[in-house]
């Protein structure tokens, strides 16, 4: 044996896997492992899932009750047949984690401020302000109230299990791919982070209320210009529910505090969010009833605006029980059909929008935050001390201070330790939220996929809490209806709208709107219900609802539908990735009346002339829809920069109907002279100053080849990882905001259904992304050409005996 | 003859070691192998080397062929920022190569003199 020679080969050979076996800073990335990522039997390879895969299994579990047969077509979407209802939802979640887990498990980190776990300290302050904002806290006291329902609890029992069997029956080479990539390894799933999901769900869709940005606004702006840059009144507003409704009697009366004027802070709030959900996470639904239907049989429609993200929020599915048979799409980590229809009704959803969540200033005896002020008196301070595990680093470790305001526990979500996105931060304060509230949304899915009937989807959607939504309902027997439903602070007007002092129980909210003073529509007479998130009702309904809602949407949803007549499920699928920009027609009149054209040069004429000529479409192709998107934002920061140029930072801005509003009512508004200038500016000047500085940009654009509207636009669906290769971008479609087909460069339509309750029901979905979340599948991205074209696939509710189907590609079969 | 039986037995041994042990287990087959296989020192090296180059090269050539490339092309982008699919190949199949040339290398060493 040569000694020497071995040895230094030997350490050498040690020194190489060292190498190969761990991850390295390379350029600010870590590298994955190298050695283990490109071994073809554990690596990336092992991904690479070969284009005729076969996806057919046998699998057995003891927790199962019975035999369950898995049907899936070729489009993955898998039939569920259970014997058991549980056992459904079993296999729900073994499907779910088979296609989606890191996904769900990347959610669910993100929800309770765990991502920095994962990728390291830059996620630090995403993960303090979730805590802090008490997303844990809200889903222990989701679970609580889950357990003691026992039907969710058997059911999201039965759902972790299932996804627990698919993270044991794991192995190095089966990981999904990004847990390769980044290097880690899932954690078991639990009811506990269903809840977060649900949670962040509530983070998403309820939780974009301006309170900083308007208390800042109104530290800034005198009382009247306040009111003319936010006013509660819409000109062209047509409700959720229509004007001319009469409601039930008020039954609960919020009084505004008499300091209510006065002592609403006149100073700027020095905290604000580091992140803030999307404004336009809203969506559209409607419900025609058979009255306007070709066949007389009701189609109800829904598309849910979200952040467009690949692996999809939604997986596709029918679950058929000897209890029901429900199809549409779920939330990867929760049990049941979200978004669907039965063989009795069909259901959906839009954001209800309204301000749920509010700010209130406390005042701590000290630094140490252990006793704060309320009703004259000092109170002992509850702390939840919060470990954060960062990688490649130590932990770090918060803690919050959580404080009683009269009922309601409530986080000290900003304080000196944390003030957001701001370092400077001296004030604390709490954060009041229907999200904290015990509640159990599990319910209305379940009862929904359940229901017969409009009483059962009334009874089911009174148990949706928060996020409030709108609810809209169709049945075969021809019902239709809508409920703005949602668990509804009752507030004074203007309460919550700006940060309010939290010394005392007077700006507390006092009350929630009674269910069944919740505005709803049940079979109207205009024959068809609709929602896209505009303001759910008029001046004349007794209760405050907030300042901040999009109009446009809506007013065309509502006219189109009006107008229509024999009506038939192409027609709907043609009105839902309809591109026409009504805001646009609105504004057109007194753009082309105030331009003073004979001032643009020959290069401006020349958009000038594409403007003029323009249909008011968004359409693939279209460069009148770039040429106003240009001019509109020139056309703001004309009006406002001037006002807005010594204005507190993260200051709330008008909406763009607020804009048009004024300007249509009065071409000589206030804020359209500049007052940094000596002389009187004229809405003529404000369009035709804008107008030139937008033909500047158009033509950056044309230069760029970037003029027509979908480039300009540049639609792309990232990977949740942010990986450009796994991504998919420049995609072919229009739309835009104030549009129905509302797709704007990273969120649009995240699912698009028609449901017609024909006795066979003729149902049609598309959402853009694919049933694998795995990026070395076919089944990845595959329908989002589909989506993007306006194109849908025709869903089948499978029925049995149709077993030999030929879309019937796979058969998983699960027993016990 | 030695060469190609070391050669079939190493790609053998290795592929059947990473169906139950991490990937580095490679090294200890090649290492084994050639600690039984008696070779000069290069020799064994090439072996090894020659083993799993054609083993990791092949494997992940024939699992990538089945996916149209289409995941191959996607991490080449990741890994090397560029869109070829033979240069992510070739870089699996030489880090394989080279770490059970050097596992060889090293068992090479303790194959008793005859």
């Amino acid at each position: 044996m040569k000694i020497i020679p071995f040895l230094i080969s030997t350490a050498l050979t040690a020194g190489l896997v060292f190498l190969l076996n761990n991850s390295w800073k390379i350029g600010g990335n870590n590298t994955p492992l190298f050695g283990a990522f490109l071994s073809p039997q554990h690596g990336f390879w092992q991904n690479a899932e070969a284009v005729n895969s076969d996806f057919s299994d046998e699998l057995s579990f003891p927790k199962l009750k019975g035999k369950t047969s898995v049907y899936l077509d070729e489009r993955l979407v898998p039939h569920i047949f259970a014997e058991q209802e549980n056992d459904a939802y079993f296999v729900q979640g073994y499907l779910h984690a088979k296609f989606r887990l890191w996904q769900m498990e990347l959610q669910t980190h993100a929800a309770a401020g765990r991502a920095a776990e994962i990728i390291g300290d830059k996620a630090l302050n995403h993960d303090r302000e979730f805590r802090r904002l008490g997303m844990v806290y809200a889903a222990e006291i989701a679970v609580t109230e889950m357990s003691k329902d026992p039907v969710i609890k058997s059911e999201c029992d039965a759902y972790t299990e299932g996804v627990n069997a698919y993270i044991k029956s794991l192995t190095e080479s089966t990981l999904p791919l990004e847990y390769k990539l980044i290097g880690y390894t899932p954690e078991l799933w639990s009811n506990h982070k269903t809840a977060l999901l649900l949670k962040y769900m509530s983070y998403d869709l309820a939780a974009h209320e301006k309170d900083f940005e308007m208390t800042n606004a109104l530290s800034f702006f005198s009382a009247a210009d306040f009111e003319k840059l936010f006013p509660y009144k819409q000109d062209s507003l047509d409700p959720i529910i229509p004007k001319g409704t009469s409601f039930l009697k008020q039954t609960v009366f919020p009084v505004a505090p008499a300091t209510a004027d006065s002592a609403y802070f006149k100073q700027p709030v020095q905290a604000a969010e580091s992140q803030k959900p999307d404004m336009a996470n809203g969506s559209n639904n409607w419900a025609v009833s058979g009255s306007k239907t070709k066949s007389g049989a009701p189609i109800l429609c829904n598309d849910p605006h979200l952040g467009l993200n690949l692996p999809s929020l939604w997986y596709e599915l029918q679950i058929s029980t000897p209890a029901f048979n429900a199809y549409g799409v779920s939330f990867p980590g929760a049990p049941g059909v979200v978004i669907g229809y039965n063989d009795s009704c069909a259901f959906g959803f839009t954001n209800g929008g309204r301000d749920v969540r509010d700010y209130y200033e406390i005042i701590f005896k000290d630094d140490s935050r252990k006793e704060y002020l309320f009703n004259g008196t000092y109170h002992a301070t509850n702390f939840r001390v919060d470990t954060f595990k960062i990688k490649g680093q130590p932990d770090f470790i918060d803690s919050v201070a959580y404080v009683k305001l009269g009922n309601d526990v409530c986080p000290v979500m900003f304080d000196k330790s944390f003030g957001g996105k701001r370092t400077d931060n001296s004030k604390n304060y709490a954060v009041r939220w229907t999200a904290h509230d015990p509640s159990n949304e599990l319910r209305i899915f379940n009862q929904l996929n359940h229901a017969k009937n409009y009483a059962d989807y009334q009874a089911a959607a009174q148990n949706l809490r928060t996020p409030g939504q709108n609810c809209v309902f169709a049945c075969k027997n021809g019902d239709i209806a809508l409920r703005t439903q949602g668990n509804w602070p009752a507030k004074w007007k203007g309460q919550g709208d700006f940060v309010m002092p939290g010394t005392d129980t007077s700006y507390l909210w006092k009350g929630f709107i009674p269910q069944d003073e919740v505005p709803y529509q049940y079979n109207p007479e205009r024959g068809f219900v609709s929602s896209a998130n505009q303001k759910p009702v008029d001046e004349t309904y007794p209760y405050y609802i907030g300042r901040v809602y999009p109009l446009y949407r809506g007013y065309e949803i509502n006219k189109r539908l009006s107008a229509m007549n024999n009506i038939t499920a192409d027609s709907m699928m043609q009105l839902q990735t309809d591109n026409y920009n009504c805001f646009a027609a609105m504004a057109m009149p007194f753009i082309l009346k105030s331009i003073n054209a004979a001032s643009l040069n020959a290069g401006e004429q020349q958009y000038f002339s594409i403007l003029k000529n323009w249909n008011m479409r968004h359409d693939v192709g279209s460069v009148g829809a770039t040429v106003f998107v240009n001019f509109w934002k020139e056309f703001e920061t004309a009006v406002f920069a001037d006002e807005y140029a010594k204005a507190p930072e993260n200051v709330e801005r008008p909406l763009e109907s607020t804009l048009l509003e004024a300007v249509l009512k009065d071409s000589a508004w206030k804020f359209i002279d500049n007052i940094t200038t000596p002389q009187t500016e004229t809405l003529a000047d404000n369009v035709t100053a804008a107008f030139k500085k937008a033909a500047i940009s158009c033509k950056a654009a044309q230069l760029n080849g970037k003029l027509v509207w979908e480039k300009y636009k540049a639609t792309h669906i990232d990977h949740l990882a942010k990986l450009p290769a796994f991504s998919r971008d420049n995609l072919p479609i229009g739309g835009g905001t104030h549009i129905i087909n509302a797709t704007r460069d990273t969120h649009g339509p995240s699912w698009r259904m028609v449901i017609e309750l024909t006795q066979k029901t003729n149902a049609h979905g598309v959402y853009p992304g694919g049933q694998s979340g795995n990026p070395g599948s076919k089944f990845y991205d595959n329908f989002i050409d589909t989506w993007a074209t306006g194109k849908f696939y025709e869903l089948w509710m499978m029925v049995k005996g149709e077993e030999k189907d030929s879309r019937i590609k796979w058969v998983m079969s699960f027993t016990n | 003859m030695k060469f190609t039986i070391s050669i079939l037995v190493t790609a053998a041994l290795s592929f059947a070691t990473c169906l139950f042990l991490p990937w580095w287990s490679i090294a200890i087959a090649a290492f084994v192998v050639a600690a039984v296989i008696k070779q000069s020192a290069a020799k064994s090296f090439l072996s090894g080397f020659t083993a799993l180059f054609l083993l990791w090269g092949f494997l992940s050539f024939y699992i990538s062929s089945a996916n149209g490339h289409a995941l191959a092309q996607k991490i080449s982008l990741v890994l090397l920022k560029m869109d070829n699919v033979w240069v992510l190949i070739f870089a699996t199949a030489l880090i394989g190569a080279l770490t059970a040339g050097m596992g060889a290398l090293s068992g090479s060493f303790i194959t008793p003199r005859k």
